[in-house]
């Protein structure tokens, strides 16, 4: 099994290394844009491609991953969850381990995690403990942390994730990696350096926030697929609003343990790279660390275990400071909290308080529908290609977005996509702002894409329009066209005279067209186009052009 | 009036004769007379004598709160107390003030008792004798009895007089102390080896230690989680029953509590105990058991058993690893339970600053006892990485095979177990502490820690006098949240024993000279 892994990896790593080079990322693309190029940019110049001669080195990489539970508590408190709060202004007696206080579960942290479960198709243990795991550090306050080592709330699963495998993004393939196991843990306070006055100051507010971490095997070999795995399981947990995960306030966090090898031997010494705070981060940290611990190995080094940081402004990983050399957490059984049970409809004890009981099933058959199935439904139901999906879940509300233009225009939902994915989300993305902040609502954009279905406009002016609507002053498509005289030329005359006027003037582009290179007929056209501002329709203008010239393209007719 | 039982004095505030004030006046003189006895280190006289005051209103509208509304009870320190110091009789805390109140505290004050003061103990709990705090050892009042005097002190006359005085036993021994010098009605203990029957034992009076889960730990400061339970000591079994209603129940701020609803009852007074079975375990028979202890335990069971009771040996074969056992168990818990205690967010802090290694270190190493520190050294031991399966886990698996014997013996229709609390009566403190506190320690929890390990009720009801004069307790042990049938029965057996009162001689002195000079007669 790890082998077969492996060796399809490798393949992926070659390919991505190779054809990745200084291009630039497609907006197509399953993670956040731009993210790729810098990814493969950081390969230029590492190492000479196939220096090594001998076999190919096969990476390996698993993630943990910790992911803040979105609940209004914290885990075994009732402080208030929130990000950006005053320091400690969220800190009860037990979040501060004051002695003789104790830990009390809450029930929406493990409801957050059974649903995480199932949607990453782990089995649900019936019965997890809970445990101590013991270090010293300032944002620890208890000297321990509570989680769930023995026995963890889930465990086997698996995430599908995509990804584009070549260049143009346009074919994508379908990959797994399998969960080892989700566990709920608490999450630590944040310590803040001040070194100018030495000393260490200390924010309690994140002190026993919940956390699932996710495990998730060996299983991908490159960054981009990490990346992809992450995105992926990053658009679950918003689906099942079991965790923001928005990286960039910590909600997401991302370990990543990268080792490389021959095929056909064991797994090289593995080194843990922390501190990657995006998915573009991510990428660009397991490929810088993949490509340092080869040349490591091929100029004789070794590599040791150890925990790196990823250097976001340098891109690259350096040792982190060790916390002490190796640390033993002298593992203890929580003995403040009894055995967490859950129940399914078969377990389910008949007199028993629906409060005190966690239905495995009735969480089940509530779960709303994931990613991959949003994508399919998208696909099946408006004809659009399987990247388009990506791309329109890609963005929070995007999908919501298109279903909403499709449904107030009577344009076919393939074009749609094309104004949604190439024109609207290059603005927002331009502007970084989020679909919510559109300043074209879907009405205006269903407005707009109507009067370019009635042929009122060419899709240049559609274009302008758009432009225009972008500035939100309030004004429709409508009035925009009038406003700026963009409405299709309608006088058949006039367009007729543009175009002889044209063909007067481009003696060498008619004696090509003439002599039988067809293509150059699309410069003509854009000519008129140029002279009419696009008021022209391109399609007639065309009609016209060819019958003056006396040629008939071979193309298939126009309806 | 001091010298009554808790509903004794209940029904005298109910009825007029005293007021909750002047019952608070009378026990904080008395606390001030016997101050070196040592059994309290914080006195809340100033709050005590507003919650009188409240009550004594409460009292006057002829609206009390209950049975507990002007009682005056103590707390061991190491309850959390909101706005009174809770020490722990360590540097660690010393000048801690809690922000909140234990739950078992908070029932207290809920229902109108009046909060004295907090008592002694040793350092975080850790302790057999009430010698090992930094606010040093709690003497037993029954060093200062007329009865203990007749018998002891003669034969040493070249001594010290003063030098005889005997230790309390632990760890809560403050709060034994406490109730058997009359300065308070009830008193909280903890229990987690045997630190409420112990110095109840010691001490003459009743010392009860509930089932695990009964009564909420949330507040109090842990020494072995999965086994520590506050303790009661009262001075009858009556008592101990009215205050183990007034606390047990579900907390929400403690998982480990029943679910279950707590009905609080009164002891019927048997008549008949015929239909008693009363198991003897053979394994309480263990050396240093002292003759007159032995004796006074068949005696008992001979007592059961010409009332008609069967008295039945039976055997709890695993208890013998006990001791070994608990301490793998309990230094892992302290280890752990001990982390928090840094110096950053409360307690004390070394001025050391070189790094915040250093201060923790520095912290640790001024903030906590030989005792405390032993403990967490051994305890991390146990739970490193390649320890962890050999030492925790196994002893772990003896803890369960110790819980079933207790089952098995339960399930053969033995209904209570009888077995000794101690080993002998109260050794004098010079000779206590010539031996460390581990192997003290071990000693003393022998006959007590089993309950513990398995979670069971146990209860020390204060038997007969030694011959030196000391008080000697036995224990009944019972079956899990079967705390009525356990009370019941030590209240029968209370009643055959007739265990004297204690004479104490002059307390009224401030200090232990005017004490010395024999001023005689007893207070009222």
């Amino acid at each position: 099994m790890a082998a077969m892994a492996a060796r399809a990896c490798g393949g992926a790593w070659r390919r991505g290394w190779q054809h990745g080079r200084g291009v630039p990322g497609p907006a197509l693309s399953p993670f956040p844009r731009g993210q790729r190029a810098v990814a493969c940019n950081a390969r230029v110049g590492a190492v000479p491609a196939g220096k090594s001669g001998l076999a190919p080195w096969v990476p390996v990489v698993g993630l943990e991953i910790h992911a803040q539970i979105s609940s209004n508590s914290k885990l075994f408190s009732g402080s208030q969850v929130q990000f950006a709060a005053p320091p400690n202004s969220l800190v009860s007696f037990f979040d501060a381990s004051l002695p003789g206080t104790l830990p009390v579960l809450n029930r929406r942290c493990v409801e957050a995690a059974v649903m995480t479960g199932l949607a990453l198709k782990c089995s649900i243990n019936k019965k997890s403990l809970f445990d101590r795991k013991h270090y010293f550090y300032a944002d620890l306050p208890a000297g321990y942390q509570i989680t769930q080592q023995r026995v963890p709330i889930a465990v086997s699963g698996s995430l599908s994730y995509s990804l584009c495998i070549d260049s143009k993004m346009s074919q994508m393939v379908t990959k797994t990696v399998r969960i080892k196991q989700i566990q709920l843990e608490q999450d630590s306070g944040k310590s803040l350096h001040d070194d100018t006055r030495s000393q260490t100051l200390v924010d309690l507010n994140r002190a026993g926030v919940g956390l699932m971490e996710v495990v998730m095997e060996p299983d991908m070999c490159c960054g981009e697929e990490a990346a992809a795995a992450v995105r992926e399981l990053q658009l679950i947990l918003q689906t099942l609003g079991s965790s923001q995960a928005v990286m960039a306030e910590g909600q997401l966090r991302v370990d990543a343990n990268v080792s490389v090898h021959h095929p056909g031997e064991p797994y090289g010494v593995r080194t843990e790279v922390k501190n990657i705070n995006s998915i573009r981060f991510l990428a660009k940290a397991v490929d810088y660390e993949i490509q340092r611990q080869i040349e490591e190995l091929e100029n004789g080094g070794t590599i040791l275990n150890e925990t790196r940081a990823f250097d976001s402004k340098l891109g690259c990983t350096v040792p982190m400071r060790d916390k002490e050399g190796k640390q033993d957490y002298r593992f203890m059984p929580e003995p403040n909290l009894p055995p967490l049970i859950l129940y399914d409809a078969k377990s389910l004890p008949a007199n028993m308080n629906h409060q005190q009981v966690i239905n495995i099933d009735w969480i089940h058959e509530r779960l709303p529908d994931l990613p991959s199935v949003k994508r399919e439904k998208l696909v099946e139901q408006y004809g659009i290609l399987p990247e388009h999906s990506f791309a329109l879940l890609n963005e929070d509300g995007l999908a919501e977005f298109y279903e909403n233009v499709v449904k107030q225009t009577r344009m076919k939902p393939k074009r749609v996509i094309g104004w949604v994915l190439n024109n609207l989300l290059s603005y927002l993305k331009q502007h970084s702002l989020t679909v919510k902040e559109s300043p074209v609502s879907s009405f205006l954009l269903a407005d707009l894409l109507n009067l370019l279905e009635k042929k009122e406009i060419s899709s240049t002016a559609a274009k302008q329009v758009l432009a225009e609507l972008w500035k939100g002053e309030g004004k429709t498509p409508l009035e925009i066209v009038k406003e700026q005289k963009l409405q299709l030329l309608q006088d058949q005359k006039e367009l007729e005279q543009i175009c002889q006027a044209v063909i007067d003037r481009q003696e060498n582009e008619v004696m090509a067209i003439k002599a039988g290179n067809l293509k150059v007929l699309n410069k003509l056209i854009g000519l008129v186009q140029r002279e009419t501002q696009g008021r022209s329709n391109p399609v007639l203008v065309k009609q016209l052009l060819e019958k003056k010239l006396e040629v008939a393209t071979r193309e298939k007719p126009h309806k | 009036m001091l010298r009554a039982s808790l509903r004794q004095v209940s029904a005298a505030l109910k009825e007029g004769r005293v007021t909750p004030t002047e019952l608070c006046q009378q026990c904080l003189s008395l606390i001030k007379g016997t101050k070196f006895l040592n059994a309290y280190i914080t006195i809340a006289e100033e709050t005590a004598l507003k919650q009188a005051e409240a009550s004594e209103e409460r009292y006057k509208r002829g609206q009390p709160l209950g049975v507990l509304d002007g009682i005056p009870v103590a707390v061991k320190d190491n309850f959390n107390t909101a706005g009174i110091e809770t020490t722990c009789a360590s540097n660690m805390l010393r000048g801690y003030i809690s922000p909140y109140n234990a739950t078992v505290v908070q029932k207290l004050l809920d229902q109108g008792a009046v909060l004295l003061g907090k008592t002694n103990l040793d350092e975080f709990a850790m302790g057999s004798g009430s010698t090992d705090g930094v606010f040093g050892p709690v003497r037993n009042p029954w060093s200062y009895s007329r009865q203990y005097k007749e018998k002891s002190v003669p034969k040493s006359h070249s001594e010290d007089k003063e030098s005889n005085w005997v230790i309390t036993g632990g760890s809560s021994g403050g709060s034994a102390a406490a109730v058997s010098s009359f300065t308070c009605f009830a008193a909280l203990g903890s229990d987690t080896g045997g630190s409420t029957r112990n110095p109840a034992a010691h001490c003459g009076v009743v010392g009860l230690k509930p089932t695990y889960g009964l009564i909420s730990r949330h507040g109090l400061i842990p020494l072995v989680n999965s086994m520590d339970v506050p303790g009661i000591l009262t001075r009858c079994v009556d008592d101990a029953a009215v205050v183990l209603g007034s606390l047990a129940g579900h907390d929400p701020k403690d998982s480990t509590t029943i679910q279950d609803n707590f009905k609080p009852f009164e002891l019927p007074s048997l008549t008949d105990v015929s239909k008693l079975s009363i198991g003897i375990p053979k394994e309480y028979h263990v050396p240093g058991l002292s003759g007159e202890i032995l004796a006074l335990w068949s005696k008992a069971a001979d007592l059961f058993q010409n009332a008609g009771a069967k008295v039945l040996e039976v055997s709890l074969p695993h208890t013998r690893y006990s001791i070994v056992c608990y301490h793998v168990l309990c230094t892992a818990e302290v280890a752990s339970n001990m982390a928090r205690f840094d110096g950053l967010e409360y307690g004390h802090r070394s001025d050391m600053n070189e790094s915040t290694e250093s201060m923790y270190a520095a912290t640790r190493r001024e903030g906590f006892n030989d005792v405390v520190r032993g403990r967490i050294l051994s305890g991390n031991y146990f739970l490193l990485k390649q320890n962890y399966e050999k030492y925790f886990v196994k002893a772990q698996k003896v803890r369960r095979l110790i819980a079933n014997d207790f089952v098995k013996v339960f399930r053969s229709g033995v209904d209570v177990l009888l077995t000794p609390t101690t080993l002998s009566d109260a050794a004098p403190y010079k000779e206590f502490i010539k031996e460390d506190n581990r192997t003290r320690s071990a000693q003393n929890d022998i006959l007590t820690q089993a309950a513990n390990m398995a979670g069971l009720p146990a209860i020390n009801v204060p038997t007969a006098l030694s011959e030196r004069g000391l008080p000697v307790g036995l224990q009944f042990i019972g079956r899990s949240f079967q705390e009525q049938q356990l009370l019941t029965v030590a209240k029968w057996f209370e009643k055959q024993v007739q265990f004297p009162m204690i004479q104490l001689e002059e307390v009224k002195g401030h200090d232990r000279d005017v004490f010395q000079h024999k001023k005689s007669a007893s207070f009222s």
